[in-house]
């Protein structure tokens, strides 16, 4: 088995009285696609920020390449140019065109020459089909354009790992199709990715594993297969029956992602 | 009638020297304002426990004293300890200071406006904190501010003219003058009102100018989220 | 010494006080009188109405307040400089007093008034009855602003030589050879007047509060 890019050992957030997630033990391998699903509050999304240091921890460590990031003294801002984030509502920066967004960091962060960062900006927004948008606000996007752009300038740090927060649940429905497509091409592309969601046609058909959480810790994981139609535990059955009991419909109008 | 029109020709030259010092302290009370307004309403918002301590105190004890009573205190009170100014320094420091506690609040609404969401952001692309407010969040607070700040320099303009108090020869100083040797005090103040409503009028003019050249397609205040 | 010092400006402390309660209800009156006017009056009156305002906020308040002080402490009408002052601030303030009121009437909005004049109310009635009571509500929180401006504005007939916070001050500064003692705690004095002002001021607005309103 390969070297994880990114680990996370025994990581623990506690919000007051309140334990978000304990005692977290997760490993990425590079080129894996890992979806996270469960039901709601159950800490993923958290668990996404405490990965990214955007949230403290209250325990546990985070590994980055064999380095523990979450060591006093680490660069953090360092660390969050490898980890690419993508925000259930997008967080474009507003007063920045679609280009402008995807050059900021390689210009401010890694001090590229404009010429270069424009160049690497509009590579990255062809990759996610909007070169045509480059001179467009986000206020001029639409939500599925403006979440392929946050990919884009996500992507343009050339992160070693990218993590999704639900990036399709603040999306009209016809619009969530677009920003799964890039995803899934990503993935095809053997981009290192750590995704929540709970569009299980997603999950199914791109997902390398499949880690279910319930309130706080991972309760299975396994590859699709194994976790749509084995799951070894109810809770996990209960909670597959429920979405695709709600999901289910939707997705079959839309199709499966290709 | 005729005796406007000869009083205009007289005492012209004399108001627009005055208008000249209104607009110059207005200048000068406006960005010293804007600077100190700019550091108060971060402090407050971004800094720890001390320093936005500091900054409440200035812009509470600013807000809620008049600004005669500030004057008085930088012209007659500070002598006193053995810091004096001159009368002009003494018109740019309260007026400045002043209008700093103002613009402070202002800002303060408009970065509070700007929400958590856009400080993650740049964060998530390994931007420092200092890097996200000052290319992410401050290019954005100060355009949302406009409207709300827009009030402010014609505000300012018409507070100058507490100043001929400590006797800077601004528009009401010599108005004050003027009105000495007319013995018309009535028409005096009525004509320097007309000079002060004229640069109202093309000072508020300009703001709206700006205001609508520094908008942004689809960014406004409401209809933004998180 | 301190308490001395204190209890001479604290007459000063009192005028101040008056100042504001003749000017602010004046202001009142006058800048509902003409936010009436310009919400329910006809075309000319309501374009009287907006001149007003716009002459009266369009110059400084002290150019203003010389204006009228001379105006009402003339020939004709010959008044003590305090009622001047007083009254000249009031008229002063009641053009922005107008503007908030304006303000408010215009979000009570149209519908009461036709719902009120459905159940056979007059104009008036209505505006008496209906539309001015929630307008007040409402133009308590901006109107709370305008007061406390008022009450620093209140400093300004210092310069018409009524012997308010400021004068008295002056005077002690000038007796005692300790300027900054005398306005520091002139200052204070404002500082304590203003908070309480705001204090008292939000507590009726909690308290006017419809439960209806978010």
């Amino acid at each position: 088995m390969t070297n994880p890019i990114l680990e996370t050992r025994n990581l623990t957030k506690i919000y007051g009285q309140n334990v978000i997630f304990k005692d977290i033990n997760l490993k990425v391998n590079e080129g894996e696609t890992i979806v996270i699903i469960g039901p709601s509050g159950t800490g993923k999304s958290t668990l996404l920020r405490c990965i990214n240091l955007l949230t403290s921890h209250n325990g546990g460590q985070v590994f980055l390449d064999n380095q523990e990031i979450t060591a006093k003294g680490h660069d953090e801002d360092k660390v969050r140019q490898q980890i690419g984030m993508v925000f259930q509502n997008f967080l474009l920066f507003n007063h920045l065109t679609a280009l402008d967004n995807v050059m900021i960091g390689l210009t401010k962060v890694k001090k590229m020459p404009k010429e270069k960062a424009k160049e690497k900006a509009l590579e990255e927004l062809n990759r996610v089909g909007l070169a045509d948008r480059a001179d467009h606000y986000p206020g001029q996007l639409s939500g599925g354009q403006q979440q392929r752009v946050a990919i884009a300038r996500a992507l343009a740090m050339d992160p070693r790992v990218m993590l999704f927060d639900e990036p399709t649940s603040a999306l009209d429905p016809e619009l969530i199709g677009e920003v799964l497509g890039v995803m899934a091409k990503l993935a095809k592309d053997r981009m290192t990715m750590l995704v929540v969601t709970h569009e299980m046609g997603f999950a199914r058909e791109v997902a390398d594993r499949i880690v279910f959480m319930e309130k706080g810790s991972i309760v299975e994981e396994g590859s699709p297969d194994e976790s749509f139609y084995h799951p070894k535990h109810d809770r996990t059955r209960e909670f597959l029956w429920k979405i695709t009991e709600l999901y289910g419909k939707k997705e079959k109008e839309k199709g499966a992602v290709e | 009638m005729i005796a406007f029109y000869e009083f205009f020709v007289r005492f012209l030259p004399d108001m627009l020297k005055g208008a000249g010092i209104t607009v110059l302290l207005t200048a000068e009370g406006l960005s010293a304002g804007f600077i100190l307004g700019l550091l108060a309403s971060l402090a407050r918002v971004y800094g720890n426990k001390f320093v936005r301590g500091l900054a409440v105190g200035y812009i509470e004890l600013f807000r809620g004293t008049p600004l005669l009573m500030q004057l008085f205190i930088i012209y007659y009170g500070l002598p006193g300890l053995g810091i004096t100014f001159s009368r002009e320094w003494c018109a740019f420091l309260a007026l400045g200071l002043n209008s700093g506690a103002y613009q402070a609040e202002y800002l303060r609404g408009s970065l509070l406006a700007i929400g958590d969401g856009q400080m993650m952001a740049g964060r998530s692309i390994g931007m420092s904190r200092a890097k996200t407010i000052w290319y992410v969040i401050l290019p954005q607070a100060l355009r949302l501010a406009i409207p709300a700040w827009s009030n402010e320099p014609v505000s300012l303009l018409k507070s100058t003219a507490v100043v001929f108090l400590i006797a800077v020869p601004e528009l009401m100083a010599k108005a004050k003058s003027i009105a000495a040797q007319t013995y018309d005090p009535i028409g005096t103040y009525l004509a320097v009102a007309l000079v002060y409503l004229a640069m109202v009028y093309l000072l508020d003019a300009f703001l709206r100018w700006v205001e609508r050249v520094s908008r942004i397609p689809g960014f406004e205040m409401e209809g933004r989220k998180a | 010494m301190l308490s001395n010092f204190f209890s001479y400006i604290i007459q000063g402390t009192a005028i101040t006080i008056g100042v504001t309660l003749v000017a602010l209800p004046f202001g009142l009156l006058l800048g509902l009188l003409m936010a009436l006017v310009h919400t329910y009056g006809g075309k000319i009156a309501n374009r009287l109405a907006a001149i007003y305002s716009l002459l009266l906020r369009g110059v400084p308040p002290i150019v203003l307040l010389f204006i009228l002080y001379f105006i009402l402490s003339g020939k004709v009408v010959n008044l003590t400089p305090f009622w001047a002052g007083s009254l000249s601030l009031g008229i002063v303030s009641s053009a922005y007093q107008m503007e908030i009121l304006r303000g408010a009437l215009l979000a009570v909005g149209g519908g009461q008034m036709t719902a009120a004049r459905a159940i056979g109310m007059s104009r008036l009635q209505a505006i008496q009855t209906i539309v001015l009571p929630q307008a007040l509500r409402l133009a308590i929180p901006p109107w709370s602003n305008e007061a406390s401006i008022v009450l620093k504005d209140s400093s300004l007939v210092y310069a018409l030589g009524v012997p308010e916070i400021l004068r008295r001050a002056q005077q002690l500064s000038a007796t005692t050879q300790q300027p900054f003692l005398a306005y520091g705690i002139a200052a204070l004095i404002y500082f304590v007047l203003v908070f309480a002002t705001n204090r008292a001021l939000d507590y009726l607005s909690e308290r006017t509060k419809l439960p209806t309103h978010p």
